[in-house]
């Protein structure tokens, strides 16, 4: 193993060791509070979206109504950010954020 | 006092029964909403284009993606309610246009009007135009709530 090989540019063309871990980590989309949706309607939204049953889609509901916000879902960005514009689509306040 | 349902799940349709003053009324409002479609900026409408991320680069970028989608979809709705207004029953996928549409038409005139959770219907003066506009807003209300029990997945069966 020779040690002539200057290291400096291998590692210029690597991502530093604190963005890659940025790239990989998750991301979360939340759906917030609002005083206009009504309780029934995001539930039902949440079933259709996601797939809940009627008792998860309502624990959901709740925890956004009681505590302000809930994470629905959670994934790569391209899926997060298509979870977000669905939820647009149906007048939810959504919005993601990487965990 | 109890009012009648005027929507009501039956089998794989939605039995639609709005009178005139009902049809009148959201033609009317459906008049107000599909124009300002082609202005999404319109403050009134930040209910239906709210911001996806928190920094500005990322949301623009999701803005141009996602805008044109949004608009379009959200005047595919209003047309539905528009063009089967006067139809005694709808099928489930009309009647989904109608759910979203009804909920556009309260984010707009919600946010006007800056309802907040403490709304008291029972303290509304019908004899000014706020108090007017907030009855309106029950209205949708109360005919959207009908439509999402009709459109439970448990109804119908």
């Amino acid at each position: 193993m020779s040690t002539l090989i200057a290291p400096a540019e291998v590692e210029l063309e690597q991502p530093s060791p604190d963005e890659a871990w940025q790239e990989e980590r998750p991301w979360v989309v939340i759906v917030w509070n609002d005083p206009i949706n009504l309780m029934s309607y995001v539930t039902l939204v949440f079933q259709k979206l996601f797939g809940y049953s009627l008792q998860q889609a309502t624990k959901l509901m709740l925890q956004v109504h009681n505590e302000g916000k809930a994470v629905v879902s959670s994934g790569n960005r391209e899926k997060s950010e298509l979870d977000v514009s669905r939820l647009h689509a149906h007048g939810l306040w959504a919005t993601m954020q990487q965990d | 006092m109890f009012l009648p349902r005027q929507i009501r799940r039956k089998g794989d349709r939605v039995r639609l029964n709005l009178d005139a003053h009902e049809q009148a009324l959201l033609r009317e409002l459906l008049d107000e909403l599909e124009p300002l479609l082609a202005e999404p900026d319109d403050p009134s409408l930040r209910r239906l284009f709210p911001p996806a991320y928190s920094d500005e680069p990322s949301d623009d970028q999701y803005r141009s993606l996602v805008r044109d989608q949004l608009v379009r979809g959200r005047a595919r709705s209003l047309a539905t309610i528009r063009d089967t207004l006067g139809n005694d029953e709808i099928d489930l996928e009309q009647a989904d246009e109608w759910l979203r549409a009804l909920n556009d038409l309260r984010l707009v005139l919600g946010t006007r009007l800056e309802v907040t959770e403490d709304l008291d219907y029972e303290s509304i003066d019908l004899d000014t135009p706020r108090g007017r506009d907030l009855a309106v807003y029950g209205y949708l209300a109360w005919l959207q709530e009908q439509l999402v029990d009709a459109l439970q997945p448990a109804s119908g069966r």
